[in-house]
Order: C-alpha cells, then structure tokens, then sequence
C-alpha cells in the first residue's frame, strides 16, 4: 500500500529551450490535467526530488549545471527527457553551443518526443517514469546493503545508467535512444571493484 | 495522574497519524478549491513513507542531530500540554525546538536554507507577542498557568478572551508556515530561495521535519481547543468543532492570499496582537481592578 510510486516528486529543469515544453509541463499541474492526483509534487529542490525532468538542449554551460542536479539527487531516481530538445538536441542540434540531448551529461530513462510535448504525453512519460522508479529500489535497497545508509560521494554514472533495458525500450522511439542502447551494450554493466573500495560512513 | 500519562500517550501515539490526515484533508481541500480531483487523502503517509526508503544524503550529520533535538522538543511540548502542565513553560519550550531548526537550517551553509533560517526567526519574532499574550490572557481569567485548571474552569477563556483568540488564530497562519505568511519556507513549488529552511532536507531528515511539523500542528490545535474547553464534557466536542472551523479558515487564507514581505508580516502581526490581544487584556484588566 505504501509502495513509493504513489508520491512521485519531480524537479524540472529547462535546459536551452524555447519555453514551449515548459509551460506544458507546467500545464501538467495545473487543475485541467491535475497531476497532483498521482501524488506528483513539484519540487524544485533537488535534494527532495525523485524524477528530474529534463526540458531543452544541452549547452556547455548548462552541463555542469544538469550533472550538479542529478548527483544532488537521493537514489532510487530517474530521468525524463522532454520534448525533441531534450531527447536529440532538436532544432538546436547544429547550434554551435548545444552538445545534444540531456544524455550528453546524465543517464536519461525516459524519452517524451514532440515540439513541444503535450501534457498527456508528459503525463504518460511521468506515469511510465513511476513504475520504473519503483524497480530501482529494489536496487537502491541492494546498493544500501552493500554501502551503508550515508553516502555523500557524487553517484558513478556507469552503476545507475540502465539505458536500453525493458522499461525503456517501449517509451524509446527517437534515434538518440538507439545510439544510447548501443553505447551501453558497449559498456560493462556494473563495475564491482569501483564499489568496494568506495569511501564506507 | 492517570489521566494525564493517558492523554500524554494518546498525543504521543495518535497526534503523527492526526497531523497526517490534516495535511491530507489540507491538500484535499486546497485541491478542490482550485477545482482539482487532488491528491489522495493518505498522501502525507506515501510521503513520508517514500521519504524514509530513499537514500540518505546529508549535507552535515549535524543536521540530523538539530533536526531531532527540534523533534524532540516539540514532543516534549505536545506531551507537556496533553499532561495539562504549565502552558508558559510550553510556550518557552516551543521556541527552543524553533531554534533548534534554526540551527538545523543553517549548518548546512546553503544560502538558500540560510536565508529561510533567518525568515524562520523573523516568523518567530513575528508570532511569540501573540503566543506570550495569550498565556497572559489564561492566566488573568483563570488564575493560574496550569493548563488542566484552564481546561476545568466554569466558562470557556474566549468568552472573556475573544481579541486573544482572534490574535492568536492570525499568528497560526505564520506558525503554520501558510500562505501569505509562508516565508521561510513554502509547500508549494518555486519560491525565489528553493525551499528555504528545508533547502537542504532530504529523503529522512525531511520526513523527520514533516512529521515534527504534525505533531506541532496538533499541539496547536489543542491550544486552540483550550480557548474553548471548560468543565462541561460537551465543550469538548464544541472545542473539536471550533478546531476544523479555524482549520478550514486557515486553508481558505492559504488558498486565497499572495505570499507578503516579512516586514510587512512583521508589522501586521505586531499590530493586530497589540490592537487585538492587547486591548482585550487591557479591558480584562480593568474589569479585575
């Protein structure tokens, strides 16, 4: 009954977009589509906040700012990407700034495609983004066995990042998603060593 | 005696899951307000819940420890009403664990949560006339600080303290941290410093802060009660109809104001204590001469 998925808390961060996607992630909340009945928080705080969605392009000076916000959040957590921006970088794609889309920085579980995304679209990205939040405990509780409950070190992002996995696969549909599989498979998948010597409190 | 290590266990026990459903009812209706389905009614509980299963990032671990002292004594104060002992001591006690999160908000070092600390103090500043005047009031027209004479005596206190009541209902808005006196830190999103006082709280050391903030909620409310408790059984029930009234009128104030300036909370609150419990003990004390 007190399953997580039920207080899903969201921190929304526009990276270099026209705006569009923000206002209808913001209309996501508002009392015509009513988010808030799923439990769905607007945050703003990153230390409370369980789903990052991602709105815009990365730029170089963004990407810092993106990585900042997704080490700052506790564990078990996932990634949203928003609109076309945020998936594949866009119409900005070829901009002399934009490095691409938000998994240029940080692992991106979720792809919601359009210009801009509807709110249903988001809501069903947030709504698929809640179930898997759900799995990840199990792995959190995993993590937290091994490690202890305190830990203050920047997440490694080869240990979380689950792109191409299941979950994924069905919400995927943009070209980025499939280089993102690829890369993975390219990747090993947990690197075991690394975790053992990591700083114990 | 009896009685009072029952009712102190009863708040002890009974005042997270109350608190709880008041914020649940709170979120409710403030939903439907806005012509929302809104969230469920155990919200509050998935939170917290949620809260305590996710991973354990603290800034300092000398938050923790602030953050539980401030638990701590708002316990210590809920317990202390519910055992009907001295309500100035209870009130002295409640800015204790109010400077214990001062503390807790400032460790860190984060600017934002730095700020809504020193927020918190000027909310602070801003409500302990009101709360200092209404023991005043308890004490001139029952003649004693005890609060299980207080709860026993032959006429409710608002019938005499009617200007006290209506200050310290204004104040419960900025104790409660609700709109327009949300200040130091807001329960909704997208205030200018993030979340101020719990900028820096999360999954465990917020749960802790939302479920001390249950239990400061009940302890309120039964200091709202007080006003109206007397010796007769029925009373009680008036006084539980009197604390979703005023309940309710909070929600509707939070619901319908704009977030002010803190000088400006400052100044109207200072000023509807004085012009409000301020007379009202002045003509008590004239009465009593």
């Amino acid at each position: 009954m007190f399953e997580i998925k039920r207080s899903p808390w969201v921190l929304h961060y526009d990276g270099s977009s026209c705006n569009g996607c923000d206002i209808e992630v913001l209309a996501c909340l508002t009392p015509v589509y009513d988010a808030e009945r799923f439990g769905i928080v607007n945050t703003g705080d990153p230390m409370q906040a369980d789903i990052l969605l991602i709105t815009g392009g990365i730029n170089s000076q963004n990407a810092p700012v993106v990585k900042q916000l997704y080490d700052q959040m506790p564990r078990p957590k996932v990634v949203c990407a928003i609109g076309v921006c945020a998936c594949t970088g866009g119409i900005f794609k070829d901009c002399y700034n934009i490095l691409g889309g938000a998994d240029t920085v940080i692992p991106v579980d979720i792809y919601v495609p359009g210009c801009a995304a509807r709110p249903q679209a988001i809501i069903d990205g947030i709504v698929k983004a809640v179930d898997l939040f759900e799995k990840r405990l199990e792995k959190h509780k995993e993590w937290v066995r091994i490690h202890g409950e305190v830990h203050d070190d920047p997440v490694d992002e080869n240990e979380v990042r689950e792109v191409g996995t299941e979950e994924t696969k069905t919400t995927t549909k943009t070209e980025t998603a499939k280089t993102e599989k690829a890369k993975s498979e390219t990747k090993p998948k947990s690197n075991k060593k690394g975790k053992k010597s990591r700083r114990k409190k | 005696m009896r009685n009072s290590i029952i009712s102190v266990a009863a708040y002890l026990l009974l005042a997270p899951v109350i608190g709880g459903l008041l914020d649940g009812i709170d979120r409710k209706i403030s939903a439907r307000m806005q012509r929302r389905v809104g969230p469920p009614l155990l919200q509050p509980f998935y939170d917290v819940s949620k809260l305590l299963k996710k991973q354990v990032i603290s800034v300092t671990n000398a938050q923790t420890f602030l953050l539980m002292s401030y638990m701590i004594f708002i316990l210590l104060t809920g317990a202390m009403f519910f055992a009907g002992t001295d309500i100035l001591l209870c009130m002295f006690v409640l800015s204790t664990a109010a400077m214990f999160l001062y503390f807790a908000a400032t460790v860190t070092g984060s600017p934002y949560s730095t700020i809504g600390a020193s927020r918190e103090l000027i909310q602070t500043i801003a409500y302990e006339p009101a709360v200092l005047m209404s023991c005043v009031g308890f004490y001139l027209v029952d003649g004693s600080f005890e609060i299980s004479k207080i709860a026993s005596s032959q006429i409710s206190s608002i019938m005499y303290l009617p200007g006290v009541f209506a200050a310290f209902v204004f104040i419960l808005t900025i104790k409660m941290r609700k709109s327009p006196f949300d200040i130091s830190t807001s329960h909704h999103a997208h205030q200018e410093i993030v979340k101020g006082v719990t900028s820096e709280m999360g999954a465990r050391n917020l749960a802790i802060f939302t479920v001390t903030e249950w239990y400061e909620n009940v302890f309120l409310m039964g200091v709202v009660g007080l006003f109206i408790v007397n010796k007769d059984p029925i009373s009680i029930a008036v006084a539980v109809a009197v604390i979703f009234a005023v309940f309710f009128l909070e929600i509707l104030i939070d619901n319908t104001s704009a977030r002010m300036k803190q000088y400006e909370m400052l100044k109207l609150s200072w000023t509807i204590t004085l012009v409000l419990a301020g007379c009202n003990i002045w003509v008590l004390m004239l009465m009593i001469k």
